[in-house]
């Protein structure tokens, strides 16, 4: 059966990293404070920490993706760890059973570590439920559930630039039914206590009753949504969107939820623009505010390997430390 | 064969009967209580202090998966689990492979059902060609192969127009209709409760109003054919509203409820428990509550609504899994638990798995009064067991009680006088 597992270990420390539930803030911080300590390294002349000699990552990706798997590699290359990258076709993974026999046959070749990205909700829980124990299991996105690291990086990139979470207005906007990012990030942001998390966005991407199970506000007009915003977390917009009729076309999506420098205008003089990426442009916002003096999307990639490698060293190297005892 | 069944509690709510007696058994008929028949010389004795006696129990769903799936069960197996449950009818759905659309696939069904003598089986017919919901099924040669209902198992229901003349031409064959009521364009492939749980796990949902929409379809176009109709597996209270309201102005409409869904609710899914993977999904504690009033309140029967799969089908990621649990055996000590917990008295418990399905197939069975048919169980109501996959004699191992304690075990079980099961004494 498949009851899922704690992702940490009789002491609470991380042992797997599944999603944002179920971290303590301290928890959350001592990784923010640990990624800054790799956040230099990708700027001196050797590149590397040996935090991870001698340890093996799988990246186990059932689903296509550049940023997060080429971000996951860096990190775990720059720890010095060996890297196997698995892109395993969708089409494997029509029967579970694949993913659990996908599991064994490596622990057989004894891996240290799975990062995986998979189209099924719940899909690292159940492979975290049948590591063997000095095995750890990094989600890097299972289907609408959870993207823990992505939550996290955006997390340490506000952090850098307005480090008062409580003094901060987040908005999110656009499909947040359908988005692992708003999940784990509506979790990191409360755990950090921000001021005031908004979801903005049409009722056919929002979950009914998030305002009530989550304490988050919704709103439906842009304009309101993003008064007073210290940060906008833009969601990408998968296309295919118009086929469930959740929306009736992306130009009307853009015009009523995209940031342009007019719509941006309504929210802080200051305020900061991010997005997960990769950004849909002229759909979640156009070019000028993608690249434009307030965007951290940029920083949010460079962030991404040193928060994946604070991750990655403190899981993996918790196993380590238990193993010398 | 002479049996007498001596010291029991003989618990049948049809004759508003409860009490401690002896029950004599000849010829596959009860031919008496308290006293025996004149020369009667019993050759089997079964004492049955300290137990229960029961009609056997009438389950209105349970999937044998064969022919097509054997394996995750086959008939043999399961109705050997069904007879160790004290079940002695059982109505399995027509969605085998091939789909019950066809008197061969009837006959099949039932020939191996009759070879295996352990419990009654019943089919329900598929309500069209291969369930594909296109064309009627021949359903008059499905009647005359003996099927007692025609359905769409668990597929969403067809089209109204599809739906409006099953309900009329099933009406001429004299059928009446087991619909699950699903609106596939609202649960399209949702797989747990739209709410809480569904956002909070980023599974996708499928929302109350997929079964609400659909009932209410049923409930208008059953008013408007006078068909009789059975509605399967609800699970929200604004179903068992709208059944409730139908019956108030006589329509001959019933229903049931799985028994699963009578204890669990859809936080019971814990993180992405997939033996709790149902369809429909388990729905938060208010409907839970309101099925087991609607239970108090008579309206409802109870269907083991047994699902055996083999492990791979349930180890796997929560939206890889396939929805479903074994039930035959814990379908008894599940209404017993109800019944111990305070929510139903023994009598309700009781008529919701025997004369209620009974009478819902037009079963003259689910009774012990004198001249019925003697399918009846011996129930231990104190023995205490832990359902674990090697308590289970079902090829379906994976239920969504694992590891709960429950009390009362079906300790014998005879079908029309004949003894089908008898559990070794250590194991009780």
């Amino acid at each position: 059966m498949n009851k899922g597992v704690p992702q940490l270990d009789a002491e609470g420390q991380l042992r797997h990293l599944l999603c944002i539930d179920g971290l303590s803030r301290e928890l959350l911080l001592r990784i923010l404070d640990y990624a800054e300590t790799f956040r230099g390294v990708d700027r001196r002349p050797v590149k590397k920490s040996p935090l991870l000699r001698g340890k093996t990552v799988v990246n186990l990706f059932f689903e296509p993706s550049t940023r997060t798997r080429i971000t996951f590699e860096l990190a775990a290359k720059r720890l010095a760890a060996d890297v196997l990258n698995l892109d395993v076709g969708q089409s494997a993974t029509r029967k579970g059973e694949s993913l659990a026999n996908t599991l064994r046959t490596l622990e057989a070749m004894h891996c240290d570590m799975f990062v995986i990205r998979h189209p099924h909700s719940g899909a690292a829980h159940f492979l975290a439920s049948r590591a063997v124990p000095h095995v750890s299991v990094i989600n890097a996105g299972d289907n609408c559930h959870a993207h823990p690291t992505q939550a996290l990086l955006d997390m340490f990139t506000i952090r850098r630039h307005r480090p008062d979470f409580g003094a901060l207005c987040v908005a999110l906007i656009g499909d947040v039914l359908h988005s692992r990012v708003a999940r784990s990030e509506i979790r990191a942001l409360q755990l950090l206590g921000a001021g005031e998390i908004r979801i903005i966005g049409p009722r056919t991407l929002i979950p009914a009753d998030l305002k009530r199970d989550w304490g988050v506000r919704v709103m439906h007009d842009l304009r309101e949504g993003l008064r007073d915003c210290d940060v906008a977390i833009c969601l990408r917009l998968q296309r295919e969107r118009m086929q469930g009729h959740y929306l009736p076309s992306l130009g009307e999506y853009y015009h009523r939820y995209g940031l342009t420098e007019r719509s941006l205008a309504w929210a802080k003089e200051d305020s900061l623009v991010m997005h997960p990426g990769p950004v849909n442009l002229g759909i979640e916002m156009d070019a000028a505010v993608a690249e434009g003096p307030r965007s951290l999307i940029l920083e949010q990639v460079s962030n991404g390997i040193a928060v994946r490698m604070a991750v990655m060293a403190l899981t993996l190297g918790r196993a380590a430390s238990q193993r010398r005892k | 064969m002479k049996i007498a069944v001596r010291g029991g509690r003989v618990v049948d709510p049809a004759n508003q009967l409860e009490t401690v007696t002896d029950l004599f058994i000849d010829s596959g008929k009860i031919k008496g209580l308290g006293q025996a028949p004149k020369a009667f010389q019993a050759e089997l004795d079964l004492d049955a202090r300290g137990k229960l006696v029961l009609p056997g129990l009438v389950d209105l769903c349970a999937h044998l998966r064969e022919p097509g799936q054997e394996h995750k069960a086959t008939i043999a197996s399961e109705t050997l689990a069904a007879a160790a449950g004290g079940v002695t009818s059982l109505c399995c759905p027509p969605d085998t492979h091939p789909v019950a659309d066809l008197p061969s696939i009837l006959e099949l069904i039932q020939r191996r059902a009759r070879q295996a003598a352990r419990t009654r089986v019943l089919v329900c017919g598929a309500l069209t060609r291969k369930l594909a919901h296109r064309e009627l099924s021949d359903m008059d040669a499905l009647r005359r192969e003996g099927c007692v209902a025609v359905g769409n198992a668990r597929t969403p229901l067809p089209d109204s127009g599809l739906l409006r003349r099953a309900m009329e031409y099933a009406t001429t064959c004299g059928l009446p209709l087991h619909l699950y009521a699903e609106e596939g364009s609202l649960s399209g492939d949702g797989m747990v409760n739209e709410g809480p749980v569904s956002t909070r796990w980023g599974l996708p949902s499928f929302p109350e109003v997929a079964e609400t929409v659909a009932v209410a379809r049923v409930l208008l176009l059953a008013a408007q054919s006078g068909a009789r109709v059975h509605l399967c597996r609800l699970s929200t209270a604004a179903s068992l509203h709208m059944v409730a309201e139908a019956r108030a102005r006589n329509l001959p409409i019933s229903a049931d409820v799985g028994v699963n869904y009578l204890h669990l609710c859809d936080t019971d899914l814990g993180l992405f428990d997939s033996s709790r993977h149902l369809r429909p999904p388990l729905r938060p504690e208010s409907d839970r509550e309101a099925l087991r009033e609607a239970l108090r309140q008579g309206l409802l029967s109870v269907c083991s609504d047994h699902q055996p799969h083999e492990p791979e089908a349930k180890q796997a990621p929560f939206q890889a899994t396939e929805a479903g649990s074994s039930s035959l055996e814990l379908f008894l000590p599940l209404m017993l638990r109800l019944v111990r917990e305070g929510h139903l008295e023994l009598s309700q418990a009781v008529s919701a798995v025997t004369h209620h399905p009974a009478a819902v197939m037009g079963l003259p069975r689910g009774t012990l009064g004198v001249g019925a048919a003697a399918d009846l169980c011996l129930v231990d109501p104190e023995a205490e067991w832990t359902v674990s996959p090697e308590e289970l004699l079902s090829a379906g191992k994976m239920t969504s009680c694992d590891g709960w304690r429950l009390h009362g075990r079906v300790t014998h079980t005879l079908l029309d006088g004949r003894l089908v099961f008898e559990r070794a004494r250590q194991e009780t």
